[in-house]
Order: C-alpha cells, then structure tokens, then sequence
C-alpha cells in the first residue's frame, strides 16, 4: 500500500483516538486554563479510569455503569489532588505528582498486580470498539465519541455559566478577588480538579475498551497531550473561536483531533514510534513559549 | 460598629526579620464612620485592614463587627460583611470574565451560590443602571472582559462591586495610589459619593495626606504597629497638612 493510502484507511482511527483523547483534554482544559493550575494527577487518573473500567466489565458490570464508576474513581483521585493543595498548602504541581505517584500503585492493584489487561469485544458489551473503527452505521466508535464530546461540551457549558460554575472561573481567573467577594477558593479549586479528573478517567475508561485493554503506562505523558490539543485547538481556532465558551471546548476537542491526525500522518511518512514523546514535548514548549516571546498577555501560565 | 480590641500581629516572629505589625490597637468604628488612615510605610495601616478583612489570622485580641465575632471567621466567610477595594487595580477584579459576570459574582457575596444560571435578565438592568452612576460609558460594556478596561475603570467597577450588596464595613487600601492623579480625584470622589449615598461605615487607608484631611469625619495616624493620632469632627475640620507633619517629625 502507499504512504497515502495507509494514511487514509489509519484515518478513522486517527479521529477515534483524538475523540477520545479531546475528552481527556477538556479535563485538561479545566484544570489548566479555567483553574489556572498544572494538574499533573492526569496521567495517574486516566489509566485509573481505564483499568477500573476495564476491571469492572470483566467481572460483569455493564460498560456503561463501569464507565461511569470510572469517572467516579478519577473524581476520587482529584479530590485527593485537591485536599493536599488546600488543606496541606502542597503547591499543585507536587500534588499532581504525588498523587500521579500513588495512583501507579493504586492501579496495579486494581488490575489484580497485573501491569495489562484485556478485554475482548466478542466476550464483552463494550461500549465501543477499534474493531468497528471503519464501520458504517451506530456501531462506529466515532459516532458515539462525537455524541459524548457535544453532551459533555454541553454540560460543561452550562455548568460553568452557574453560580457555582462562575465561582471557580473566578477562583483560577485571581483568587484574591473570589476571596474577597466570598466565595470558598478552597472548595472551588477541590471541585474543579474533581470535575477535571472524573472526566479524564472517563476518557480512559472509553480508550481502555476502544483499544481492548489497558495499561499501568497508558496515562504516561497524557498531561503533555491534553495540553498539545488544548494550545494546537487555541491556536487554530482561537480567533474565530474565543468569544463563546462552548466553542472554545469545541477547539479543544479538534485539537486533539488534529493532533493524532497529525501524528498518524508523520508516523506513515515512516517516524520513529520511538521519538513521538519527544516530538510531542517539543511541540507544546514551542507553542507556550510563542504567547510569551509575543509579548502577549499570560497565555503561557502554569 | 467594628471593634479592634488589643489586636497584636508579628509576622516571622522568632527571625530576623520578625516586625510587629500591629502592636495591642484598640479601635472603634461607629455606624457611618468614614475613616482615613494615614502613616508612612510599614506603619501598619494595610495590616489593620487586612487584620479586619481576614487575609491572615491575628496573634493575639479580638475583632468584633456589629457584636459579631470574627476574629477567626476565614477570609471568604466574612466577605459577606466587607466591601473591598484594593491598591492594585489588578486585584479587585477577574479580567477574563467579563463585567456582568464580575458584578454578578460581587452580587453574591454572603449568599449561598448553587446550580442557578449566573446572571439574569433583571440583574442585568440593574447592573446597566448602577453602571451608569460611574459615568464611564461601562453601561454599554457589559459583555466585556474586564481585563481590557484602565486601571481608573477597573477601580471604579471593584467599588461599584464592593458596594453592590451594602457591606457592614467599607475597606479601601490606598485605592487610588495606582492611578494617576486626574483618575485618582475622580475615583476618589466617587467613593466619596458612594459612601455618602449608603452611608457607609468606611476605613480608607491613604499616602496622600491632603486627601485624609478632605475625605472623612475622622482621621487615624498610624505609627510602628500602634495608633498615634485619632481626630474627628471639628477637631479633624481644623487640621492642616503642616500639622500632620509636626506629629510626623515627633
């Protein structure tokens, strides 16, 4: 086969993962951009969700129900994240760490002390499958992943536009002021890292069953593409996109599209495997440095 | 009515740098006070009222507002009897959020915030109305980020949010020292006004000598931790800049 039509038949698979991966960057969204923190628990989080999840199907738990304990199981992990940065004034950043740290141990142990585990899609009801990746009709793992992506887009949309929701853009945006006009900064920046990490595991749970099996590894580095697909989707979309919030999610989620678009190009132009987290670091230093060596305002904050 | 008995703050106490910030002030402000704190730097005057708004816990005394107890309320709890303003203008507001949706936060100060939408149309109304008392041509920028107004608009919106839902006390710490001087006498009057028209009970720390002699009914000198000078009324009305600076000198 040619290099283009590889390319073309990896296509939907490309659009599957980035899907998949925009939800996990929408988490990254949040704690990121709306909470102005660098939740590294991330990379602990989604393989947390993807081996609860998968855990869970094999001892006969519905996969929609597994999916949701999952979200649940990563919101438990940013709680954690958020307790030792509140109530233990640990910076965030080592929070993350130690959390991402603690969770490598927590899901070995939820995957039985195995470092990997399968599950079939001819033994199990999976939610979606790679398998059905180039499939027409419901069954295609990119139909539901869009249906996921517009509901959560949706929901998070909303709920940042309540009381509550303003509260903890007002905490990330200068907690000072969000403070002093009464709102619980502790308590918003807990809930945010709890909403950034359920939704994270929710991204794992779906990668775990999409690609059949998961994996104490998975998470490693998924902070840095959660923020390629953030920064890829604000600087494509950024203009035409800014004023609205829900459009801004939308970008991300393109973002981590284009990034494993992007990817599966360059990989069947014959890259190294080998060199893709190098590559990917290297890609998001230089799109957070532009901002700042622009002079712009405070892009690049972590 | 806000109550300072006996308040004591070190800060780095045991170190080198250890400063008494605030050494046993006893103070009492009575309903519709209007307050101006003056001393030179490290005088203590921002510790005061940072001490009554709860930025950071005291050693030892009490703060009592309206016979409430909050010397150990946290920052955000007692929020919702304080209006704030501070010396920069960066600080009062959210610049990525836009005008509504920061009056509308300050809107809910001391109220239990939940699942409800944010904003409604009737805020909205009254958000424009209050907006244009400022005179800034804000009433028609309601979906604009913060972030893109002057310093001078930014001050004006966090007084207007400050005063939004009338607070028990008014606290502002040397608000206009950040702007220049045309913005700062125009942002100075209107807390003037806004003071006036609700009556406030207002401490308004200040360097600016002249206008603690202006704005008013009574006049505090702060020095190394303690209360140097306290002047109301008519006594306040008959001091000048020089005789400030006679105590100064002492």
């Amino acid at each position: 086969m040619n290099p283009f039509n590889s390319f073309i038949s990896a296509l939907p698979g490309a659009c599957a993962q980035g899907l998949i991966w925009g939800l996990m960057a929408l988490g990254v969204y949040i704690s990121f951009r709306i909470l102005n923190t660098s939740d590294l628990t991330v990379d602990g989080s989604i393989a947390t969700g993807g081996a609860a999840c998968l855990m869970l199907i094999r001892a006969g738990v519905p996969a929609a129900a597994a999916v949701a304990a999952s979200a649940a199981a990563g919101m438990i992990a940013g709680l954690v994240t958020g307790l030792l940065c509140t109530k233990c004034r640990i910076p965030a950043i080592l929070s993350g760490i130690l959390t991402q740290l603690a969770l490598y141990s927590v899901n070995l142990r939820i995957m039985a002390g195995k470092a990997n585990q399968p599950v079939s899609v001819d033994k199990f009801r999976l939610l979606l499958s790679q398998r059905y990746v180039r499939a027409a009709g419901f069954d295609n793992p990119i139909v539901l992943l869009a249906l996921l992506s517009a509901v959560i887009i949706a929901a998070a949309y909303y709920f940042f536009g309540t009381e509550i929701g303003c509260s903890i853009r007002a905490t990330g945006n200068n907690r000072v002021m969000a403070s002093a006009q009464g709102v619980n900064t502790d308590r918003c920046v807990v809930m945010g890292l709890m909403l950034a990490n359920g939704l994270v595991a929710f991204s794992g749970a779906l990668l775990a069953q999409y690609q059949g099996f998961a994996d104490v590894n998975m998470g490693r580095g998924a902070i840095v593409i959660g923020l390629a697909a953030v920064i890829i989707g604000e600087v494509i979309f950024g203009k035409a996109f800014s004023f609205n919030f829900a459009l801004r999610m939308l970008a991300v989620v393109l973002g981590a599209v284009i990034y494993y678009v992007v990817l599966q190009l360059v990989l069947t132009l014959g890259l190294n495997t080998n060199d893709l987290k190098l590559i990917t670091s290297v890609i998001v230093a230089v799109f957070l440095t532009v901002p700042h060596l622009k002079g712009g305002r405070g892009n690049a904050r972590a | 009515m806000l109550e300072l008995r006996d308040v004591c703050k070190t800060f780095n106490p045991g170190t080198v740098n250890e400063k008494v910030a605030l050494d046993h002030v006893s103070l009492t402000l009575n309903d519709g006070d209007f307050v101006t704190v003056i001393g030179g730097n490290g005088a203590g005057k921002s510790t005061a009222l940072n001490a009554v708004a709860g930025t950071f816990m005291i050693d030892s005394g009490k703060i009592l507002l309206d016979g409430t107890d909050i010397t150990n309320m946290p920052a955000h709890v007692r929020a919702k009897y304080l209006g704030r303003v501070f010396q920069d203008p960066m600080l009062g507001t959210a610049p990525d959020m836009w005008i509504e949706e920061n009056l509308a936060l300050a809107a809910r100060r001391g109220s239990k915030r939940g699942l409800k939408w944010s904003i409604s149309e009737n805020e909205r109304a009254r958000y424009r109305e209050e907006l244009k008392i400022l005179g800034l041509g804000l009433e028609d920028r309601l979906q604009t980020k913060v972030g893109l107004l002057s310093g001078g608009q930014r001050q004006a919106l966090t007084l207007l949010m400050a005063t939004l839902e009338k607070p028990k006390l008014l606290l502002l710490d040397e608000h206009t020292a950040a702007l220049d001087p045309k913005t700062a006498a125009v942002v100075l009057e209107l807390s003037e006004r806004i003071v006036r028209e609700h009556g406030l009970t207002t401490m308004m720390v200040t360097h600016n000598m002249k206008d603690a002699l202006a704005y008013g009914n009574r006049l505090i000198m702060m020095e190394e931790g303690r209360i140097r000078l306290d002047v109301s009324g008519e006594e306040k009305k008959k001091l000048t800049v020089s005789d400030l600076l006679d105590i100064f000198e002492i």
